[in-house]
């Protein structure tokens, strides 16, 4: 039976303001269970006010294999990052 | 705390690894009650007593609790059922004790009230899921229903004990709770498309410390450590 259940993936949201990070996943045999199944695997330990499951199978993933063409160009461009300009004191929190 | 010594001894043995999860922190939850409850008794009863002379040293037919939590984990429909059965009558108990003149009991009460809350929806799920699920689940989860539905009515058979704290206006009054039991219970056996046995010979006497056979083996492995090291802590 646990063999065929699909697997989920976990999101919980640790505290309100914060956004839902991913826990894990597990094994359930649908949305509900899942959610039940969540808060006893990742929630037990006081870790969040909040939870997401998804099946695994609808989430897309990027192919490790195409990383050079997605990813690498990226890493000679620091121009992107905001991080040549003089903040005024005042601006907090940047 | 019995039925968390049942629910205990299913740690590493559940079904899969999210259910037994889900069992072992209904365990803890019903153990964390106890505590409370039994702190309390200790401080009651005064001296030397401490919570774990009364959870540990107590003799069996010195145990006052229902018939029902001290049956086996025959298969995972029978633990379904048994979680069942108890935690809609736990959270009834519960939402009358938050009435209670004792302030400890009050506050106990509920605390313990959000817990078993999610209880019942666990076992109540699962009552569906199984009842409601392939030929083969309905089969056995109707047999764990009709196998331990005789021991359903001792809930709301008073004792001694239980009508004087009732009177007092400490504890609750049993009686009171029977017909919205067996109410919400039918519902969703019904939603589970499973039946409840008409004919019933009830079973009662664990609340008066006569206890099925099951309980002596339970206290052996419960009390084992105790009663091999005596006044050990951790």
């Amino acid at each position: 039976m646990t063999k065929n259940w699909p697997l989920w993936e976990v999101f919980v949201r640790s505290k309100n303001g914060l956004e839902h990070r991913h826990f894990g996943s597990l094994h359930a045999a649908d949305a509900a269970m899942a959610l039940e199944n969540a808060r006893d695997v990742y929630t037990r330990r006081n870790e969040g006010v909040s939870i997401w499951v998804v099946e695994s199978k609808d989430i897309t993933a990027s192919n490790p294999e195409h990383n050079g063409e997605l990813f690498e160009p990226a890493q000679d461009k620091v121009y992107r990052h905001p991080t040549f300009y003089d903040l005024p004191d005042e601006v907090k929190h940047m | 705390m019995i039925l968390g010594q049942r629910l205990g001894e299913l740690c590493g043995h559940g079904p899969n690894l999210e259910t037994d999860i889900a069992l072992t922190n209904i365990s803890l939850d019903l153990f964390g009650q106890t505590r409370s409850y039994l702190q309390y008794a200790a401080k009651l009863k005064g001296g030397d007593t401490t919570e774990d002379d009364l959870a540990y040293l107590r003799k069996e037919h010195e145990y006052k609790n229902a018939l029902l939590v001290e049956q086996p984990n025959t298969n995972f429909a029978y633990v379904i059922a048994r979680q069942f059965l108890f935690d809609v009558y736990h959270l009834l108990f519960l939402e009358q004790l938050c009435n209670s003149k004792d302030d400890q009991l009050r506050a106990i009460a509920n605390k313990s009230i959000k817990e078993v809350k999610y209880h019942v929806r666990f076992s109540g799920d699962w009552v569906k899921r199984l009842g409601d699920g392939t030929p083969e689940s309905h089969e056995k989860m109707q047999e764990a229903i009709d196998r331990l539905w005789p021991f359903t009515n001792e809930f709301f058979e008073a004792t001694g004990v239980e009508d004087s704290a009732a009177n007092s206006g400490v504890g609750v009054v049993l009686k009171d709770l029977k017909t919205g039991y067996f109410r919400q219970v039918i519902q969703l056996l019904t939603e589970a498309t499973l039946t409840y046995p008409e004919q019933v010979y009830y079973l009662s006497g664990g609340k008066e410390g006569r206890h099925s056979e099951h309980m002596g083996f339970i206290l052996a492995d419960f009390q084992y450590m105790q009663r091999t090291y005596p006044n050990m802590t951790w």
